[in-house]
């Protein structure tokens, strides 16, 4: 009895130090809520501090652990140096992703940009059935990479698929390898990355051509350029925003290249890992965290130089 | 003459294209709808003997819990992650304050770093706040790193609305709020579609923090299922792509619906304008 009164005392205490907290804290706000400019400064605020947390203390804080000496799953931030970054950059295993990354960026970026732009290109040119061929070019990015990488692996299996079409056509002595090719199988993982994204450089590009005003191909008509001359001249270098912007996107994606290489494997001799896949598995399959931050804070470093200078020129444009 | 052999030569390589861009949905398709028995690695383009749908129903047995969680993730995701977009957005475009652009790029720049970057502390700040391996946890982080591109969408819209409107609507009293619910959230429908298309595609799809949050099986969203199906070794290929492709259907059906939308918020996503 004598228990259950205390229980109420200490609930109605409880409100009552609630309701004093909520009038002083409505006190403090409220000539707050009267000046707009400060409401949207306080609507604004929790975004604010979610981005600054989740995005750059995370990364100073990943900084960090990669000079800790934390490489067992008990947490332990002892500072250690450069320790991690040296066994990072002795590592082979290391040496081969970044062989990987060359070979990734060079191929991914290569088609996706050529092929978008040839199917682009095309496409301006009065095609019947242009929304159909748009929206079947556009399809694979509306699906994972995951998915992307399960039917390309069945596709792709050297006893299989391609390699069965190669072989009805008559050339029963090639045979590729694919993403088993114990020195070049990134190649193969890029014609999936390609598969997906292409169609989105497509777009890109055909929005670009879209906008370039009719006068300026009629005038370079009148002035007797070819088809040729037409994109050598006129479209190429009024293209070059756009391209600025596939490189960049391609660019940023091969550094982050995590997805396929996580559903194909590492591949003999390490051939199809990549970066990202390295760090997953060393940070959350062997537990070495050092040594996955300084993995981590080296994609950071990597993907700066490629992003910093675009969003700059964008942020010029826009104040324009 | 020539012309039209130029204009049948562009016509054979876009038909090229579309068989390069539709094989392996194709594949996915015909494997899955071959039993077991029928499945080699030599017969892979052979016809299936006859329609059996047992692939895609043995499929869908072992990943539906799966799927439903990418649903239970996907929905709140793509909608609390809108509205914060339109909230922030609208503050950038029509309360800028000083430093206001600055944190606007700052926003923008985070998107395009390697997700490899934040995700140890991640998991630790998880942990911290009992999230980590929940589906609430996954959710969190998808709204939090949805902020940037949500935010420069409709800020973009927002700032193509004349300023006049909003000054004509503080001079009849609205504030702050009100003007947001009166003058901006009711032309915003179209842009609500597009960032809400854009965020359900991009967290339905994505894989790497869901596979590092929601390793655990039973809670994994459907591109983990996926991964888990492929790498086991002894999943048979007719299955793989069954699951494959049923966990492509949510998207790719929204993809064909509302393709416009899809597009318009690749091209205003891009940043290219």
């Amino acid at each position: 009895m004598k228990a259950a009164s205390h229980r109420t005392t200490l609930a109605t205490a409880r409100k009552v130090v609630g309701a004093i907290l909520v009038v002083a804290l409505a006190r403090w706000v409220s000539p707050w809520l009267r000046n707009d400019r400060k409401v949207a400064i306080l609507a604004l605020a929790p975004s604010i501090f979610a981005v600054a947390l989740f995005i750059y203390i995370f990364i100073g804080w990943t900084l960090y652990i990669s000079v800790s000496d934390w490489n067992r799953p008990v947490l332990d931030l002892t500072f250690a140096g450069l320790k991690n970054w040296r066994r990072l950059f002795t590592d082979p295993r290391f040496h081969i992703d970044l062989r990987n990354l060359v070979f990734f960026a060079a191929g991914y970026m290569t088609q996706c940009i050529v092929i978008g732009f040839v199917l682009a290109a095309l496409l301006n040119e009065k095609i019947k059935g242009e929304a159909f061929f748009r929206t079947v070019f556009l399809m694979p990015f509306a699906v994972s990479a995951v998915v992307s990488g399960t039917a390309w692996r069945w596709l792709q299996l050297p006893s299989s698929g391609i390699n069965l079409l190669i072989a009805k056509l008559g050339f029963e002595n090639i045979r590729p390898l694919w993403y088993m090719h114990p020195q070049y199988g990134m190649l193969a993982i890029t014609v999936m990355g390609a598969w997906q994204f292409s169609g989105f450089v497509m777009a890109l590009y055909l929005a670009g051509l879209r906008a370039i005003p009719d006068e300026l191909r009629e005038a370079a008509i009148i002035d007797g350029a070819g088809a040729l001359a037409l994109y050598r001249y006129v479209y190429i270098p009024m293209l070059k925003p756009v391209t600025f912007t596939a490189i960049v996107l391609t660019g940023a994606g091969s550094i982050g290249n995590f997805d396929i290489p996580s559903i194909i494997g590492t591949g003999p001799g390490f051939a199809t890992d990549s970066l990202g896949f390295y760090m997953f598995e060393q940070t959350f399959r062997s537990s070495r965290y050092g040594l996955g931050a300084a993995v981590g804070s080296l994609m950071l470093f990597l993907s700066i130089p490629v992003v910093l200078p675009y969003l700059i020129s964008v942020l010029r444009e826009e104040r324009e | 003459m020539q012309h039209l052999l130029t204009r049948s030569l562009k016509y054979a390589v876009l038909i090229a294209f579309t068989v390069y861009y539709i094989v392996p949905f194709y594949v996915m398709f015909l494997t899955g709808l071959k039993p077991l028995e029928n499945i080699s690695s030599f017969e892979m383009w052979q016809l299936p003997s006859s329609l059996d749908w047992g692939g895609f129903r043995e499929a869908w047995s072992h990943m539906d819990s799966n799927f439903w969680n990418s649903v239970r993730i996907t929905i709140p995701g793509a909608i609390v992650s809108t509205f914060l977009g339109s909230i922030n957005g609208y503050i950038f475009a029509k309360w800028g304050f000083r430093g206001s652009n600055a944190i606007l790029f700052l926003f923008v720049f985070g998107m395009f770093l390697p997700g490899q970057g934040i995700l140890i502390p991640l998991v630790w700040v998880l942990q911290f706040f009992g999230l980590y391996g929940k589906i609430a946890g996954l959710i969190t982080a998808y709204c939090i790193f949805g902020i940037p591109i949500t935010s420069l969408l409709f800020y973009r819209y927002y700032a193509s609305v004349p300023d006049e409107l909003v000054d004509a609507s503080k001079i009849d009293g609205c504030d702050f709020f009100g003007i947001y619910r009166r003058i901006l959230l009711p032309l915003s429908g179209p842009t609500f579609a597009v960032v809400g298309v854009w965020q359900f595609t991009r967290i339905w799809n994505e894989y790497l923090m869901a596979l590092v949050v929601l390793g655990n099986p039973a809670r994994a969203p459907v591109t983990v299922a996926i991964k888990n199906f492929s790498s086991m070794g002894v999943i048979p290929w007719n299955l793989q792509m069954a699951a494959a492709l049923i966990a492509s259907v949510p998207t790719i059906a929204v993809y064909l619906l509302l393709g416009k939308l899809f597009m318009r918020g690749l091209l205003e996503g891009s940043l290219s304008g």
